[in-house]
């Protein structure tokens, strides 16, 4: 997708503007990360489980080669084929060939990040592909021709009403022309409008969220089971993901699953994990003909033995927007790419560059709570702090705030100056702020601080100047 | 530390920038309820600031500059305390990583890390306080900032202190782990988004119906001041060390004396 990050400020100010996409955060804050909480502490070793899923994907990351290529040779062994994709680029055109192979006209889609972040529905359209999304989530922004605004719930921003609109306008031509308000019935009707589509397709898209090197398998974890009809009644499964989603064995695969599911919805599983392994054999009595797995490297490989590598340990639970008060103030597409929230913040200026995301790692407060709840202990805070001072070296920032973080600096290097200065402004805004009732309400060079609260005065005399002058 | 050993605890108050610019009162808490505990206190005059806002702006060389600084004026007392969670975590986490490689300070930052606190984990942890003889009739409720609380693991310290001053009782606020959306230069350089932040804060801060917010950081206490006070909340706001030494006699943070 087009990213839009350089919009960020703009964005935001619309977005906290928006009186749906409040109501729709707020079920989201009530929701996930109650329910993250329960899970978490209805476990007794889940901080345990933490740990080992964090120790086994950095053994990983330390031995990504080994296990792809494990991987791979798994993968033809089963009668698959795997596509190593070095750009965006690349992986779309792969994915395309392949359709065109399959004299596909339409494909149906399972959920994907990785398909977003190479824009693939647009260039399928734009060649004459139809991609039908089959997640109800993505099914319903693609009706609404929106991205993805969290990771695992695209359309979380929605409410029930404004789904309600979309139904009511796109299932017409299916006859459906009652404007339902139940979120069953919704659901029921997307289900009916997409059945047939599933039978008509040529090819089954799927993400995975995990590559087994030990027996060449993909699995997805869903909670609707449309990810395995995409992929049982096509003609081929194609499958995009990407090179960081390998681990060892299906042993392995089991401690992050107790980590992942927990960490993002609160369920102790999903209610599918769905495991693909291989086309259609003989004797089977369904299945793909064709299985193709496209892994997408994108940069990925770049980050390994960088104090970013961390980064390649998210497993896409969603935690840390969930529980970001930035996120949640300001939603997903305000962050203007992918990947929204705190990972978003640290991947993708990796992706678009730091001159092009600078926003994202600068829009945070650190308060840590991304770190807290992250289920692969990913040093988020540490990683946006990197982008913030690659953006400084690069004197990407605001020339008026590099100006004044400099200008403070100069002083704060300099005590006795230090002293001096901040005496002298202490007693004028002191002063000032005495007849003020305590307070202002506007302030030159803070009217971004006085816009929405007001400023407290000092008290006037600095605590060095009192304590120096003998007071106690 | 043990208070009836013959050799008292010399600590060095960190008084933070946003207490030694805006409120003074709390350095002197600060000292009081130290010097209570059986301490001594300095204040060396070369300190400043910790570095935070160049640190968090991505400004490492300004940063190193300040930290060595602040080492050098600190390193030589038995322990270093500040009334601020985030400004000791600055200290204690972030210093050492700042010189990681350089032998020399990153030695001297990690000697400095191991003896610095924040003032209230300070007093229960280290000290061993475990009352004060402040009283202050009315409900009070606390926020937990984010550095303090995640960096620090300061959670229960303040409320079992508070729980000794007369008078008190805590209404706790149901989102007291949520950031204010003060961030240092976050609520300038985002100030809509910091605003939506603290306007949710305020929000349930009025909800508890405490007639008084305390915090252990500044900033926090400014931001959520500055938005009660937008608002015309009648709540006042002071830092948790005032309440503690007993000196709530100061007009509150964002207001003069009553007339």
């Amino acid at each position: 997708m087009q990213s839009e990050a350089l919009n960020f400020k703009n964005a935001a100010r619309g977005a906290i503007a928006d009186p749906n996409l409040r109501q729709a955060l707020s079920n989201l804050e009530t929701g996930f990360v109650a329910a993250r909480s329960r899970a978490a502490a209805g476990l007794d070793e889940f901080e345990a489980m933490r740990d080992a899923a964090v120790d086994l994907k950095n053994h990983i990351l330390a031995n990504l080669d080994f296990y792809l290529a494990r991987f791979e040779e798994r993968v033809v062994a089963q009668g698959g084929t795997v596509h190593f994709c070095a750009t965006a680029e690349e992986a779309r055109q792969t994915i395309l060939n392949l359709c065109r192979d399959y004299g596909a006209k339409t494909v149906t889609k399972g959920k994907s990040m990785v398909a977003e972040e190479i824009a693939l529905n647009p260039f399928l359209e734009a060649n004459g592909v139809e991609p039908i999304e089959t997640d109800l989530g993505e099914y319903i922004i693609q009706l609404a021709e929106e991205p993805p605004s969290h990771i695992i719930g695209p359309a979380v921003h929605k409410t029930k009403d404004q789904v309600s609109d979309l139904f009511h306008e796109h299932h017409g031509k299916y006859g459906k022309t009652e404007r339902l308000t139940e979120p069953e019935d919704l659901v029921n009707e997307a289900r009916e409008v997409l059945r047939q589509k599933y039978f008509d397709a040529d090819v089954g898209i799927t993400g995975a969220n995990f590559l087994i090197a030990e027996t060449g398998s993909t699995i997805i974890v869903t909670n609707e089971g449309n990810g395995d009809l995409t992929q049982m009644l096509t003609p081929a499964h194609v499958v995009i993901s990407s090179i960081d989603k390998v681990v060892p064995t299906l042993e392995d695969v089991s401690t992050i699953l107790r980590v992942l599911a927990r960490s993002a919805t609160g369920q102790e599983m999903s209610a599918y994990t769905t495991l693909s392994t291989g086309p259609k054999r003989d004797g089977d009595l369904d299945g793909p003909g064709g299985f193709h797995v496209v892994l997408l490297d994108n940069g990925r490989s770049d980050l390994l033995g960088t104090e970013k590598q961390d980064m390649l340990r998210c497993i896409r639970c969603g935690a840390c927007m969930n529980h970001c008060p930035v996120y949640l103030a300001v939603g997903g597409h305000t962050y203007g790419w992918v990947y929204p929230g705190p990972i978003g913040a640290a991947l993708d200026p990796h992706f678009l560059g730091i001159e092009e995301a600078h926003h994202l790692p600068n829009a945070s407060t650190f308060c840590g709570r991304c770190q807290e709840v992250c289920p692969m202990r990913i040093p988020l805070p540490s990683i946006m702090r990197h982008w913030r001072e690659e953006a400084f070296e690069k004197k990407i920032s605001a020339k008026s705030e590099r100006f004044g973080v400099k200008t403070w600096a100069f002083f704060a290097r300099r005590p006795r100056l230090y002293r001096l200065a901040t005496r002298i402004a202490m007693r004028l805004m002191g002063r000032a702020g005495s007849v003020r009732g305590g307070r202002f309400e506007s302030l030159p060079l803070a009217s971004g601080w006085t816009r929405g609260r007001d400023m407290p005065a000092p008290e006037g005399r600095t605590f060095m100047d009192r304590w120096t002058a003998g007071e106690r | 530390m043990n208070t009836k050993s013959a050799h008292r605890a010399n600590v060095g108050l960190f008084v933070t920038c946003l207490v030694d610019l805006y409120r003074p009162t709390v350095g002197f808490a600060a000292v009081k309820l130290l010097l209570d505990a059986g301490c001594t206190v300095e204040v060396p005059e070369s300190q400043t600031c910790c570095g935070q806002p160049a640190y968090n702006s991505g400004d490492r060389a300004d940063t190193k500059a300040i930290a060595r600084s602040t080492i050098a004026a600190f390193e030589d007392f038995d322990y270093v305390v500040a009334p601020s969670g985030s400004c000791a975590a600055m200290l204690k986490h972030h210093y050492p990583r700042l010189f990681e490689g350089d032998v020399d300070w990153e030695l001297r930052a990690k000697s400095l890390a191991a003896k610095t606190h924040e003032l209230v984990s300070f007093l229960t942890d280290i000290a061993g306080v475990t009352e004060v003889g402040a009283a202050l009739q009315g409900s009070v409720t606390y926020h937990d900032s984010c550095s303090g609380l995640r960096e620090l693991k300061v959670k229960d310290q303040p409320r079992r202190l508070l729980g000794t001053v007369e008078g008190l009782s805590l209404r706790e606020l149901p989102t007291a782990e949520t950031c204010c959306g003060f961030g240092g230069t976050f609520c300038i350089k985002y100030a809509d988004v910091s605003v939506e932040m603290v306007s949710r804060k305020a929000e349930d801060i009025r909800a508890t119906e405490a007639d008084l917010l305390l915090a252990g950081d500044m900033g926090c206490l400014l931001n959520m001041a500055g938005r009660l006070k937008r608002e015309g909340s009648e709540i006042q706001v002071r830092h948790v060390a005032e309440v503690l030494a007993g000196m709530t006699d100061r007009p509150a943070i964002g207001e003069t004396e009553q007339v």
